[in-house]
């Protein structure tokens, strides 16, 4: 099957219905097992058992971006290629990415407290990540509140691209100013500084997550596909009454 | 040993954390679960009414 064959959506169903189960259960499996290692692991010379709330919280951060990101991808694809499944795909992220990125700013407001004596600053990094989840639900308001799907894809592509440019800002937010956040200690330059017993629960927690969200993304395009289906055959049999 | 010993003085912190991430996580689950039935049984029901598709397969194959 090559990639031009799963823009047609029946095809994409199908692999779906076949794909989705080992999908779901590699992403269990995985899951347990990060958590296993996050449990496990030793308690940071300086923050003690705090430093357990980066397990989680690094991957839904890393995640609040990357669905972005695959929604921009998608926004091209709706926009330059017309692809039948790049707005289906971006409409199907976004609830997903919000969720990601919902819990990136409780679980590091829960880290702050301890560890820097509050809940929330303004800085650079907390702001773009806060704009980053407004933006979200800016686009879903806009797909509801649109109801041609082809008009609202287009609208939606356009504040996806624009949006994009947030970015950069929430990665470089801790280098171009100064910041309560830390500087990137995973993927960084020269390498990782965390120490071993931290980053290999840190990675399997984040691919982990990664592989959650591509189930929960499949799943819902496939509903998504499914709701456009519903939607059209209501369209044809309201024509067929009213002739 | 309890779970505050293990966790040290702010183990509140960190059990919040990973109960609201579990929440969370698991809502989702549910929602697009729930939302697949949805789409299902509507299209069901319209299937019953007498709803056809273009290529003329059934409307609620979805492979």
């Amino acid at each position: 099957m090559t990639l031009l064959d799963l823009a047609n959506p029946t095809r994409f169903l199908s692999l779906t219905a076949k794909v989705l189960p080992w999908l779901a259960a590699a992403t269990a499996i995985l899951l347990a097992v990060g958590l296993y290692q996050s449990a496990m692991a030793p308690d940071d010379y300086q923050q003690g058992a705090t430093v357990k709330i980066m397990f989680i919280h690094v991957p839904n951060a890393w995640l609040a971006m990357f669905v972005w990101g695959v929604m921009s991808l998608s926004a091209l694809g709706t926009l330059v290629w017309r692809h039948p499944l790049a707005d289906v795909s971006a409409k199907a992220a976004a609830p997903i990415g919000a969720a990601f990125t919902f819990l990136a700013l409780v679980t590091g407001s829960l880290w702050g407290r301890p560890m820097w004596g509050t809940y929330w600053e303004w800085d650079a990094r907390l702001t773009s990540v806060l704009i980053l989840f407004l933006m979200y639900l800016g686009l879903m308001a806009l797909w509801r509140a649109v109801e041609d799907p082809t008009r609202a894809a287009r609208a939606a592509a356009v504040l996806t691209l624009v949006g994009a440019v947030n970015l950069p800002i929430i990665k470089f937010s801790v280098d171009w100013w100064n910041t309560l956040h830390q500087p990137a200690s995973v993927m960084r330059m020269g390498g990782s500084t965390l120490d071993k017993a931290f980053l290999i629960p840190l990675l399997t927690m984040a691919v982990a997550f990664s592989l959650l969200f591509v189930t929960l993304h499949m799943a819902a395009m496939r509903n998504e596909i499914l709701r456009r289906r519903v939607r059209s055959l209501q369209m044809m049999q309201a024509g067929q009454q009213a002739a | 040993m309890t779970l505050a010993t293990m966790l040290g003085p702010y183990a509140s912190f960190i059990v919040a954390s990973y109960a609201i991430v579990g929440a969370i996580v698991v809502a989702l689950i549910a929602w697009i679960a729930l939302d697949y039935r949805t789409q299902k049984a509507r299209l069901r029901e319209l299937e019953a009414g007498g709803a056809r598709r273009r290529s003329g397969r059934g409307v609620t194959d979805i492979a």
